[in-house]
């Protein structure tokens, strides 16, 4: 099992699928385009499926490894392998992919073969990310991914596309080409290589490692995105088709915690503890202050997208107080949150769809017209606010109490999202779907057909099963962070 | 030294000289409806000069003409690229240069002479050869410049491009009188050993006075700040088909002046700091201005022509790194210009048809809803010159940032990486407007086969070396290695 190349598998598929999606041509066979792409989907998840049957979680170091070499010029490999936090991402990943393209189903009219290829390819891509055990093959697949995202916003998306996704470019660029520097700046004081376990074994003086982290820090932070580099999102989330913003929320937006758990800390483990505090307090302001902008917001999907903001401050802050329970929690709250924003999104598609409007007050009473949506939209919500028993829950009590361990303060600024987070979402939840009937339109309102109902169905379960058990999710997971956590505290420091 | 020396190194430049005459007297008994043979001819003539590079490179540099003319890998392979390039600019040009007048004897001669004149400064190992060499390259051009005789705008162009290349020539020529005077000898080869072993240093004013002027001559022939003024106005004014020329193969030729001059006959070590500082300065300045002038242009040529500047800059800081790994780094990046810089003004010249110059941003609205297919290779390219992988032209970047910081130099990488962030938002612009709005032209793209096939090859070819780039950087490291 561990000999066959399923990570290549889990790359590849998607990407192939994609140009077969390509080939089906112009709107006349959008049926055509679409069937493909949902094979080409499935397919792309079923290859993931021997990853976790095959995964041994007793097993420290990666596994499925795969070295071939790529660039000889630069010492390149094409190096993959995952451990339990990329394997749990690429299943997240790639069950994602599958329901995005259900959820474009009949939505996308317009350059469908174009709208499904993109997404195939993105799905490719982040997999890449997630396997990759090379630095330079790493920003490859990192920086790859903003091709297809640029356009899916720019073509698919609302009326100020152009300017989200020129903004989203840029910013994530920017960043990025930062972390360049650093990776080619490792790549010389490591003799010419490029493999991360070099990297994670090199000594480096403390300023080195400083410049490192904050060139890594620039790339990853506005991915994340945190706090004061965040602007991007709620922009590009508006904008966005449904299918990008479910995208760009469940998967992009891990590229970023991910880069900090796979990079920033084994590579420049002193480095991190020397900045962990700047970086807990960025986490803080996130949680807080963006949870209380949310509050005020009038459009679903920016409210959501600030939600989200709140939320990966929670996923910094448990990465940077280096304890087994606030890394797991980090990594269990990406993966809980790829669920419930991503459902969010597509709840705030099925609405959207209906009525053309994002704003929460044309809406009202929705619940007497689409009951089953209602219902369904409720466990998602409740999801996000951190009910116990959603999964929701699971990330942020293991990040509250790692944070305890680590200061009694941080705590206590982190549990404040349970309040915020609860009433932001509740109150959006309660203005749009009780109360008397708003309007006309929403009295015309049709409940949720099969296809969206699959949807969100199949997105329930795993929310409430990662609530109700964990167990499977947090146990790949014990090793790789044990090693992790062993790796930053013990620090290789050499003398500047 | 031997008395008789092979002559095989300059059997390509033999056979092509001996082809232009044959195509200039052929071309005299062929009518205007049968220039194709012209044509026909020019593209065999350099398909013979493929193959005689192919078959006479030999890794070990190998001196003729009294050791003023090498051949050595890194000739052979940039002349091969340039032989390609003429091939595939051609190709491209045809259609265009058809339908307005400018499919002639004189434009098919004017191109294998300044092809001629490229392979000689490739090879040249004498400051004369290759001044010759550039000269006769860049007469050649100028009157390609002007060859559209009613169009004010060309004229223009090239008496400005006459006037400034004529300044600069001079310039090269000084500096070169300079270092004979310093050191009494014009050979590359022995100018290196002569400096190599200290007998004229970095203290002797005279030689350092040279070089001043020999970076001023190259500067202006890479168009990089300051002697960049010529670029806009020539890539602007020249018809699309020169303009197409002007900016691919000249700058392979470009590069190898680069190598020859500073690289072989100026590498000491004592040199390397003194010109290193000049390079940096020229870079950053080119990187600054190209980048930031790019955005507020409205014509593509001129954009393009401001991205040059931007690409030549970082062709520079590959250079300035003063090692093999760095001028290995120079030229995989000018390799991956051309090519990128192919398939643009390529597109631009498919677009085109007569009476209708594609040469606006705004004529690129709409391309993904005419041609999709076109489209995508358009923004493939954008996204290589932007350096995004998995295209080629992240890697050209890489391997030229990977050279600056290998030295030391991570403010200028730094700045490199920034202004290729400014330089991003004006290739967007050009995705953007193919992609995200509606077409203003609605005329069907009607391409002919062969330049259809070539631009699907091109654009391919920048997401192929994008995957796998290994082949392309192996054979410039090697052939640098080899001739360094």
């Amino acid at each position: 099992m561990q000999g066959t190349s399923f990570l290549s598998l889990a790359i590849w598929v998607p990407i192939v699928a994609g140009f077969a999606v390509l080939t089906t041509g112009s709107d006349r066979h959008a049926t055509v385009a679409r069937v493909v792409a949902l094979v080409g989907a499935l397919l792309g998840f079923v290859v993931t499926l021997p990853l976790y049957a095959g995964f041994d979680p007793r097993l420290s170091g990666f596994q499925f490894v795969q070295l071939k070499p790529w660039i000889e010029a630069f010492n390149v490999h094409y190096h993959l392998g995952i451990d339990g936090i990329s394997l749990l991402l690429i299943l997240l990943n790639s069950f994602t992919t599958v329901l995005v393209v259900i959820a474009g189903w009949q939505v996308i009219q317009e350059r469908v073969a174009q709208y499904m290829a993109a997404f195939l390819f993105l799905s490719g891509f982040m997999n890449g990310v997630f396997s990759a055990l090379d630095g330079l093959l790493f920003y490859v697949f990192f920086e790859a991914t903003l091709i297809p995202m640029f356009v899916i916003i720019g073509i698919w998306g609302g009326p100020n596309r152009v300017y989200a996704a020129v903004k989203f470019f840029l910013y994530t660029f920017l960043g990025s080409v930062l972390a360049l520097i650093a990776l080619i700046y490792l790549y010389n004081v490591s003799g010419g290589s490029f493999a991360l376990a070099d990297w994670y074994a090199l000594p480096l003086p403390l300023d080195a490692q400083i410049l490192i982290f904050i060139a890594f820090f620039a790339a990853f932070a506005v991915k994340v995105p945190m706090w004061p580099v965040h602007t991007w999102l709620p922009d590009a989330h508006v904008e966005a088709p449904t299918g990008g913003s479910v995208v760009l929320a469940a998967i992009m937006l891990k590229l970023g915690g991910y880069g900090f758990l796979r990079l920033s800390l084994p590579i420049v483990p002193d480095g991190s503890q020397y900045m962990a505090g700047f970086v807990i307090a960025l986490s803080l302001i996130a949680v807080v202050y963006i949870g209380l902008v949310a509050l005020v917001q009038s459009d679903m999907k920016k409210l959501i997208a600030y939600s989200s903001i709140s939320h990966m401050g929670f996923v910094t802050l448990g990465i940077f107080i280096f304890n087994a329970q606030g890394i797991e929690g980090a990594v269990i709250q990406m993966i809980s949150h790829g669920f419930v924003s991503g459902a969010l999104f597509l709840c705030v598609g099925v609405l959207y769809d209906r009525l053309h409007s994002r704003q929460i007050s044309d809406y009202g009473g929705v619940v007497n017209r689409m009951p089953v949506f209602a219902a369904l939209f409720m466990l998602f919500a409740m999801a996000n606010s951190g009910l116990p028993g959603t999964s929701g829950f699971v990330g942020e009590f293991l990040v509250v109490l790692g944070s305890v361990k680590a200061n009694f303060w941080y705590a206590f600024a982190a549990a404040t999202t349970l309040v915020f987070g609860a009433a932001y979402t509740l109150w959006m939840y309660k203005r749009v779907i009780f109360g008397a009937v708003a309007n006309t339109h929403v009295a015309h309102l049709q409940d949720i057909n099969l296809r969206e109902f699959l949807v969100l169905g199949l997105l329930a379960i795993v929310v409430l099963w990662m609530g109700l058990y964990p167990a499977p999710f947090a146990e790949v997971l014990h090793v790789a962070v044990d090693d992790l956590i062993a790796h930053v505290m013990q620090g290789k420091l050499s003398a500047p | 030294m031997q008395f008789i020396q092979p002559l095989w190194p300059a059997f390509p430049e033999l056979f092509l000289l001996l082809a232009v005459c044959v195509v200039l007297i052929a071309d005299l008994f062929v009518s205007d409806e049968n220039r194709i043979v012209t044509y026909g001819l020019t593209q065999a003539s350099l398909i013979g000069c493929v193959f005689l590079i192919l078959a006479w490179s030999r890794p070990e540099p190998v001196y003729t003409f009294s050791g003023m003319f090498v051949g050595d890998l890194m000739s052979g392979v940039l002349k091969l690229f340039i032989c390609l390039t003429i091939m595939l600019v051609l190709a491209y040009a045809r259609p265009y240069a058809a339908a307005r007048g400018l499919f002639r004897g004189e434009f098919f001669a004017l191109v294998l002479f300044a092809t001629l004149g490229m392979m000689v400064m490739v090879s040249a190992n004498h400051l004369l050869v290759l001044y010759l060499g550039l000269e006769l390259m860049m007469l050649s051009t100028y009157a390609m410049v002007a060859l559209q005789r009613d169009s004010a705008v060309a004229t223009e162009a090239a008496m400005k491009y006459f006037v400034l290349g004529a300044l600069a020539s001079g310039m090269l020529l000084y500096g070169m009188s300079m270092i004979y005077g310093a050191t009494g000898t014009l050979e590359i080869t022995e100018l290196a050993q002569i400096i190599g072993e200290g007998a004229v240093g970095p203290r002797n004013a005279v030689l350092i006075f040279g070089l001043v002027f020999i970076v001023a001559g190259i500067g202006f022939e890479l168009g990089v700040v300051p002697f960049h003024m010529w670029v806009p106005d020539v890539y602007h004014g020249a018809p699309s088909a020169v303009t197409l020329f002007v900016s691919t193969a000249p700058k392979l030729a470009g590069f190898a002046l680069l190598v020859r001059l500073l690289a072989q006959a100026l590498g000491a070590d004592v040199l390397v700091i003194e010109w290193q500082q000049m390079l940096t300065v020229m870079a950053v300045l080119s990187l600054v201005i190209g980048n930031v002038t790019a955005i507020v242009q409205t014509n593509l040529k001129r954009m393009l022509a401001y991205s040059t500047i931007s690409h030549m800059g970082f062709v520079l800081l590959g250079a300035l790194a003063g090692d093999a790994n760095g001028f290995s780094a120079a030229m995989f990046y000018m390799v991956v210009y051309v090519l990128t810089n192919l398939g643009a003004f390529g597109m631009l010249l498919l677009l085109s048809r007569s009476g209708f110059e594609a040469d606006r941003l705004d004529d690129f609205k709409g391309l993904n809803q005419r041609s999709p297919w076109y489209a995508f290779i358009m923004l493939l390219i954008m996204f290589s010159m932007t350096g995004i992988p998995p295209t080629v032209g992240f890697y050209a970047k890489l391997a030229v940032l990977q050279s600056v910081l290998s030295v030391g130099f991570i403010g200028v990488a730094v700045v490199a990486v920034l202004f290729s962030v400014v330089g991003a938002f004006y290739y967007l612009r050009l995705v953007k407007l193919m992609y995200f709005d509606a077409p203003q032209d609605t005329a069907p793209i009607t391409p002919d086969g062969d330049v259809k096939v070539l631009m699907s090859l091109n654009g391919a070819a920048v997401l192929l070396f994008g995957i796998v780039p290994q082949p392309l950087m192996a054979l410039c490291l090697y052939s640098i290695q080899a001739s360094l």
